[in-house]
């Protein structure tokens, strides 16, 4: 199919002269409209290009009708444009609205409960000052801190262990390894915690100490969540392995020298999401710290601030202060790395 | 039912394929449970056959083998000792000794109490004549006898499985040895770890927490359903507690009221089962279809700052999600800032009740719904863009020679590649949505709470999901952790049957190539 014909076309333009124009044209397709053609020319249905006649009124009436429809579809477009514009700023704006009412609120001094308009009669950091020295907040950052530290690094060499293996190697029992967790995954998580609250609370890891337990409870099962990075690992070409193999690598050389320094976004994702999990982490928190102060995460600690009626009065403007303070360095954090976010989860959610 | 041929099957569109692997799936049921049933039977033939090759494997080892791993029998690793694999033999006597002291001064005990999980009740206000005071004597405590218990059963396990590999390794040694060549030494153990036997070394992390946290947990819940454990039994003592067979799962199935104008507790559960489902159908396809739309907005030709719009919806998902759930819920409690904003302009004149104890529970499930919206769409739009940027555009170029228009465009062509892209994760979002803890607690805590509803199960509101609801059974005063166990169970069995529906059913189990 790629005889290719040419044809020389030659027209005689209204004041006499002969315009030339050569066309390609493929064998069994029709003909290419997009070629440039004298003004005037148009083309017909059948292919061919018809010359625009001699007479001076109907020479005019194919330009006015061509410029009709091109001006049809750009009123169109800009018609629809327009209505994609409103709504994605009215979205933008729909989206932003919390946040910065939140923010604006954190600065409000007149007074602590909840009120029916935005902007602050009098500015102030008060329910910033408040919240460091009034309340376990700081312990509650900390707390976080360094449950996201210690998750962040050891929830990675698990799950980058399990996917590995999962991905690149063969052994027996891989495939009913890869069932049995499907399946256990399919039970509540939380569940579990019955259980394992009281064995930690037995090893004093709840109430002041959580932040061990919790972290043991975070990192406990995460082998569980290897889906991400083994599709990851699955994009990595096999022959690579092979190449080094024969090179006489181990296959734990393989892994440190050949396949993980090409997986660098997936370990720059897992470490993220180990980073961030205990910083939104609500229920397992709430369930080990048991209405301990000291032991909670942000999320527990700052919902307990707002949990009843009585206290929501007094401490409202200062959780909106919490939740700004919490949100920054995550939010900044998110926005630097959110290469790699877009590339895990899309990896992940894609098959194939 | 009739097989379609694959060249008929391959000319009916999207929805009839839908259809009719829908229809195969029901109709594949009792073929499906045939070839379990034959399953399982095989299965239980294999073990037979393994038990039995195994146990002659033992007698034929026992009897011609060397006296070394005649001892071996007896004393673990002895075998390994003598052929020089210290490591080995170091490891299977250290787990051999372990063992036996666990077993006689700690696991023994509770496991003989396993079967009836304690008898005696604490004692209350007894005198004690050295004291001279009036204490409590701690009674059998059935939590503890449980755990450690099925700890000793799963030791026992572990030890059989170990004993037997002792014994392999024994007579492998042997055959090497008889053919002239040199058992292998601890040191290419080591090296073998880093290479051939490699996914062991990787595995032994992540498989051991999964089994510490997961799987000895999950048996336990589950053997807690078969049990009536509460945090406050009948007489105020929370140590003692038994195995009632299926009663909790009967609590189920019995559709009878004992208390005129309460629901049982089996019609409780179905109505917050249902809105389970529905909550979870209604989130996932609305987040996915409006996540899908915002993206190809932002994505279309001459749409200027596209950049600009995706980051701002970005944005909202780095900011932790309880921080905007949270702040939402107190923004739409009735005298929050939107009710306020609302009574200062003069609209209402009494504050909305969007989802508090006094709202109505439609109005509550669909603020929740839409709310999930606002939380959900930026990911499906992360997603989404992605995707649809991968799309050939040469397919939508010839769909615009043949005068396709947009709609047909979308039906045709984005529709179905996004499904076909997309369906594993459409598949974990929805089992995600049937759990969504977060959503559901931080912004209405359950509320509106039903009225009359049983009181078995604690306090229940009517946007509760079997999640939440479980979780406050767990932590409320009643603490009812046998009805928690029950609902567990129940959602695993949700979870599990629609799965395997929707793998069957989703076209990217079945239209392998379609778009490869």
């Amino acid at each position: 199919m790629t005889d290719t014909k040419k044809y020389l076309i030659e027209i005689e333009t209204p004041d006499g002269a002969l315009v030339s124009s050569e066309q390609h044209e493929t064998v069994g397709k029709k003909y290419d409209v997009s070629v440039e053609l004298p003004e005037g020319y148009v083309v017909a249905e059948s292919g061919e290009v018809e010359a625009p006649s001699h007479a001076a009124p109907e020479y005019v009436e194919p330009m006015l009708e061509q410029k009709r429809q091109h001006m049809g579809i750009k009123a169109k477009r800009i018609i629809s444009n327009t209505i994609i514009y409103i709504v994605l700023i009215a979205m933008s704006i729909l989206w932003l609205v919390p946040f910065v009412c939140i923010v604006f609120e954190s600065f409000r001094v007149e007074s602590t409960w909840q009120v029916g308009y935005v902007i602050p009669k009098q500015w102030g950091f008060d329910n910033y000052i408040n919240l460091f020295t009034k309340t376990d907040f700081p312990r509650w950052l900390l707390n976080t801190f360094i449950m996201g530290v210690a998750v962040a690094v050891l929830q990675t060499i698990i799950v980058l262990a399990m996917s590995y293996v999962l991905s690149r190697m063969r052994f027996r029992g891989r495939k009913g390894l890869m069932n049995f967790m499907l399946v256990l995954g399919m039970f509540p998580g939380f569940l579990t915690l019955i259980l394992l609250y009281k064995l930690l609370s037995d090893l004093h890891m709840t109430g002041n100490n959580s932040i061990f337990g919790l972290i043991l409870v975070y990192i406990g099962s995460s082998g569980m969540g290897y889906y991400i990075s083994k599709g990851f690992f699955d994009t990595i070409p096999k022959s690579l392995d092979e190449a080094a193999r024969v090179d006489g690598a181990t296959r734990a050389q393989v892994m440190f020298k050949v396949i993980l320094p090409l997986a660098k976004p997936i370990v720059i994702y897992t470490i993220l999401m180990g980073f961030m999990a205990p910083w939104g982490d609500f229920v397992l928190a709430k369930y080990i710290a048991h209405n301990t102060s000291k032991g909670m995460n942000v999320a527990v600690g700052l919902q307990n601030l707002i949990a009843s009626n009585a206290t929501l009065s007094t401490n409202y403007t200062m959780f909106c202060a919490g939740g700004v303070v919490v949100a920054i360095p995550i939010t900044i954090l998110f926005m630097c790395l959110q290469k790699y976010y877009v590339e895990g989860v899309t990896g992940g959610a894609v098959k194939g | 039912m009739k097989q379609l041929e694959v060249l008929d099957y391959l000319k009916l569109n999207g929805w009839q394929r839908f259809l009719y692997n829908l229809k195969c799936f029901f109709c594949g049921i009792p073929g499906w449970f045939v070839n379990l049933c034959k399953k399982i039977g095989r299965w239980v033939k294999k073990a037979g056959i393994a038990i039995w090759e195994n146990l002659k494997d033992l007698y034929l080892t026992l009897v011609k083998g060397k006296w070394q791993t005649k001892v071996s029998f007896l004393i673990m690793g002895f075998g390994s000792l003598c052929y020089g694999q210290v490591l080995r033999g170091v490891l299977f006597l250290l787990f051999e000794i372990i063992f036996v002291l666990y077993m006689v001064f700690w696991g023994g005990s509770w496991l003989s109490l396993f079967g009836s999980l304690g008898k005696t009740p604490m004692q209350k206000d007894v005198y004690d004549e050295v004291l001279d005071q009036y204490v409590n004597i701690p009674g059998d405590d059935s939590f503890k006898i449980m755990l450690y218990g099925l700890l000793s059963i799963a030791f026992i396990i572990a030890l059989v499985y170990t004993w037997r590999l002792q014994i392999k390794q024994c007579r492998i040694n042997e055959e090497i040895m008889a053919s002239g060549k040199k058992v292998k030494s601890t040191k290419d153990d080591m090296k073998s770890l880093l290479d051939n036997q490699y996914h062991k070394t990787l595995l032994a992390l992540p498989v051991t927490g999964i089994m510490i946290f997961t799987v000895i947990p999950i048996i336990f819940m589950i053997l807690v359903a078969f049990t009536n454990y509460n945090a406050v039994d009948a007489d105020g003592y929370n140590n003692l507690f038994h195995w009632v067979g299926l009663k909790n799962f009967n609590e189920l199935v019995n559709f009878e009221s004992n208390i005129p104008g309460v629901k049982p507790f089996s019609v409780t559960f179905g109505e917050v089962l249902g809105w389970t489902l529905m909550w979870a159908v209604f989130a996932t396809f609305t987040n996915y279809f409006l996540g899908m739309f915002v993206a190809m907005m932002i994505n279309k030709k001459g749409i200027q700052f596209k950049k600009g719009f995706r980051t701002i919806l970005v944005m909202t998902i780095a900011i932790p999600q309880f921080i905007s759930l949270m702040y939402v819920s107190k923004m739409f409690a009735s005298n929050g800032i939107i009710n306020g904003a609302l009574l200062n302009l003069g609209i209402i004149n009494s504050p909305i009740h969007f989802f508090d104890d006094q709202a109505n529970p439609n109005v509550a499930r669909l603020m929740v719904i839409l709310i999930n919206v606002w939380i959900g769409i930026p990911y499906l739009m992360l997603i989404a863009t992605g995707i649809l940027m991968n799309i050939p555009a040469d397919l939508y170029e010839s769909a615009k020679i043949d005068g396709a228009s947009g709609f047909q465009q979308f039906g045709k062509i984005t529709l179905p590649y996004m499904l076909f892209v997309t369906g594993p994760y459409l598949l974990t979002s929805f089992t995600g949505n049937l759990n969504n803890f977060n959503v559901i607690f931080l912004l209405t805590g359950g509320a509106p709470v039903k009225t009359d509803a049983s009181a078995v199960g604690g306090a229940v509101g009517d946007t509760d999901l079997l999640i939440t609801w479980l979780f406050n059974m767990t932590t409320g005063v009643s603490g009812k952790y046998y009805l928690a166990s029950v609902i567990g169970i129940m959602i695993f069995i949700v979870v599990a049957v629609l799965s395997l529906i929707v793998y069957n059913v989703l076209p990217s189990n079945k239209n392998e190539g379609d778009f490869s």
